[in-house]
């Protein structure tokens, strides 16, 4: 008995790894090879879906913006993240008002995603509170136009949506270092700029890569702040399998999905490659 | 010789408590010096502001002769060794201690032949790929110490750089700093709470006791001489009395259980009997609340001994008697 009791232990965890988890991914591997017409799906195994996801020269393009929504999003998060955390780590000395501090930076945490995007609407729409307050102050003659319902507007709204996921793991890896390593540093002669790339960026490896794959994972599964915030103009490759999913397309929204699972774990290997999360847990 | 260290009325304020008050004192070239107090006396302060780690409140410090006040940790010429080695546990052994160089702007090649050079100086040439987390304490310190010389600094503070080690290692340890601060040549001051660590390293000792020098002086004047009654507790190995005479330390080595005839005696019970191997420690309280104890060779001890709750005698012979000054009517 004694030698299942490992095996029973562990089973609750892998029946729902399972159900929840391991099935659906096998299914969607099995649908994408799936025909189907606009009425209903046929089993069956064609390359039609996958041959589709790779001859469109739009699917392409869908492909590249997603990425490259997720690079830009990644460098600024990674960029704002970086020096909230040190911030907080470094320049706040007392620890009741770091922890204050760390607590409003997970303010916007407290509404659901739609809200916090749908509140910038009003903000920077034609006839928002930007767009009238520069006309007022006279910095501008006629509304910006490229504020809302364009990339800047979806870039905008997945760094608010996303800098908390940057700022918490590097945080935490900051406030790991150990203070008298900067004044090591300071004694052999390290200034400002060589003990933050010698010392606190090398050490803060870890938490910059748990953040970055957050952050990357999110924003390249994303449909609704794309389709949103874009106004319809913008497509991701989460939108183009949402709106395929809507046209009752499962076998080619399926193709796209695997496709973008292996993108996206290619992506997180580079990452676990170049950093040792280990460290961190 | 012009003093290497000079402390010209160094304070250290927190607020409006002084950590460090009004300091001065020289510190002749090429010596180990010990800053020694109980914890919270200022000793480390007083090491930090010599660092630069630490902002001065009032007066100055000269390293060489040169105000050295407002220049920041590198410019001065010092170089510091941290309690807990501060290694940064992402680089090796070499790289560690190849850092200073590489802050320096000194190439690649030449940093880590000069890395390799001070790596065999403290004996660790077979570690030099290892990181800090691969590295026992003792070998960690050896590369910290290693580190904080690669520099040439003039004069090297460390901070209670033997209370991580366990008491063998520390023996060891003390040998090789000052066995490193002879060769060297170079000034060395050196943090402890331990005054027998302070006795046997320090060519000058300086004994602080709330922010301000309690004496300042070879090890051996301290222990013959002590300025305060403070200083003969601190130091250990004294007995200080109120005598109608004065206040006197004496020492327990020099106190025995068969008062020699006209010397001063000290008559009670004995409170404790501690065996320790080649002496005996035997306490007596006078029936005045005065307590004293002797330090009695063990073949002297087992010749006569006494067991707690007897009656007895110190004494002492007068020329052992140190006069200290009268304590301050509170």
């Amino acid at each position: 008995m004694s030698r299942y009791l490992p095996f029973l232990q562990a089973a609750p965890l892998f029946l729902i790894l399972a159900v929840f988890l391991l099935v659906p991914m096998a299914m969607l591997v099995v649908v994408s090879f799936y025909d189907y017409d606009s009425f209903s799906l046929i089993p069956d195994f064609v390359l039609t879906n996958y041959r589709d996801v790779f001859s469109s020269w739009v699917t392409w393009q869908t492909y590249l913006k997603t990425v490259w929504f997720a690079a830009l999003t990644w460098a600024i998060t990674l960029g704002l993240g970086f020096w909230l955390a040190y911030f907080l780590a470094f320049v706040v000395r007392d620890p009741g008002w770091r922890m204050l501090l760390f607590v409003l930076t997970t303010v916007p945490f407290w509404t659901s995603n739609l809200i916090r995007m749908i509140a910038w609407i009003p903000f920077l729409g034609r006839n928002g509170i930007l767009n009238n307050a520069l006309i007022k102050a006279g910095a501008i003659d006629r509304p910006l136009e490229f504020l809302l319902f364009s990339d800047f507007a979806v870039i905008l709204a997945l760094v608010h949506l996303y800098t908390l996921f940057m700022v918490v793991p590097i945080f935490n890896t900051m406030m790991r270092i150990d203070r008298q390593l900067l004044e090591a540093a300071r004694d052999a002669g390290a200034g400002f700029w060589q003990a933050l790339w010698f010392i606190i960026l090398p050490l803060c490896k870890p938490g910059i890569g748990i953040g970055s794959i957050f952050v990357v994972v999110l924003v390249m599964g994303d449909f609704a702040t794309v389709r949103l915030m874009s106004g319809g103009q913008s497509a991701s490759v989460g939108l183009m399998i949402s709106n395929q999913i809507g046209l009752m397309q499962y076998p080619a929204a399926a193709a796209n999905a695997v496709v973008l699972l292996a993108m996206v774990l290619l992506l997180v290997g580079a990452m676990l490659r170049m950093i040792d999360i280990r460290k961190e847990l | 010789m012009r003093p290497d260290v000079e402390l010209i009325k160094v304070t250290k304020r927190y607020g409006t408590t002084a950590a460090v008050d009004a300091i001065s004192l020289e510190i002749p070239s090429g010596s180990y010096c010990c800053l020694l107090g109980p914890s919270g006396c200022g000793k480390t302060s007083t090491l930090r502001m010599i660092a630069g780690h630490e902002s001065i409140s009032d007066g100055d410090i000269l390293l060489a002769g040169r105000n050295v006040t407002e220049l920041a940790p590198a410019e001065r010429g010092t170089a510091m060794m941290f309690q807990s080695y501060a290694l940064f546990p992402h680089l090796t052994a070499l790289e560690n201690i190849a850092f200073g160089l590489r802050m320096r702007g000194v190439g690649k090649a030449e940093r880590l032949a000069r890395a390799s050079e001070y790596l065999r100086l403290v004996q660790l040439e077979a570690m030099a790929e290892r990181l800090p987390a691969q590295l026992s304490g003792g070998q960690q310190q050896r590369v910290a110490l290693a580190r904080a010389l690669i520099t040439r600094p003039k004069v090297l503070l460390l901070d209670e750089p033997l209370s991580a080690l366990d008491p063998f290692l520390r023996t060891r340890m003390r040998e090789e700093l000052k066995r490193l601060q002879r060769e060297l040549g170079i000034t060395f001051i050196h943090v402890t709470h331990g005054q027998e660590e302070a006795m046997a390293l320090s060519d000058l000792a300086v004994v602080m006791d709330h922010g301000r020098i309690a004496q300042a002086a070879p090890p051996r004047h301290i222990f013959e001489r002590p300025a305060s009654a403070f200083v003969a507790r601190f130091i250990g190995g004294h007995n200080v009395l109120d005598l109608p005479e004065g206040r006197f330390a004496i020492r327990t080595d020099r106190t025995t259980l068969s008062p020699p005839p006209g010397g001063a005696r000290l008559s009670g019970r004995v409170t404790a009997v501690e065996y320790q191997g080649t002496a005996v420690r035997v306490v007596v309280q006078a029936a005045n609340g005065q307590s004293a104890e002797a330090l009695l060779p063990d073949h002297l001890f087992h010749a006569a001994p006494v067991a707690p709750g007897e009656a007895a005698t110190l004494g002492w012979d007068t020329a052992a008697a140190h006069r200290l000054p009268a304590p301050t009517p509170a």
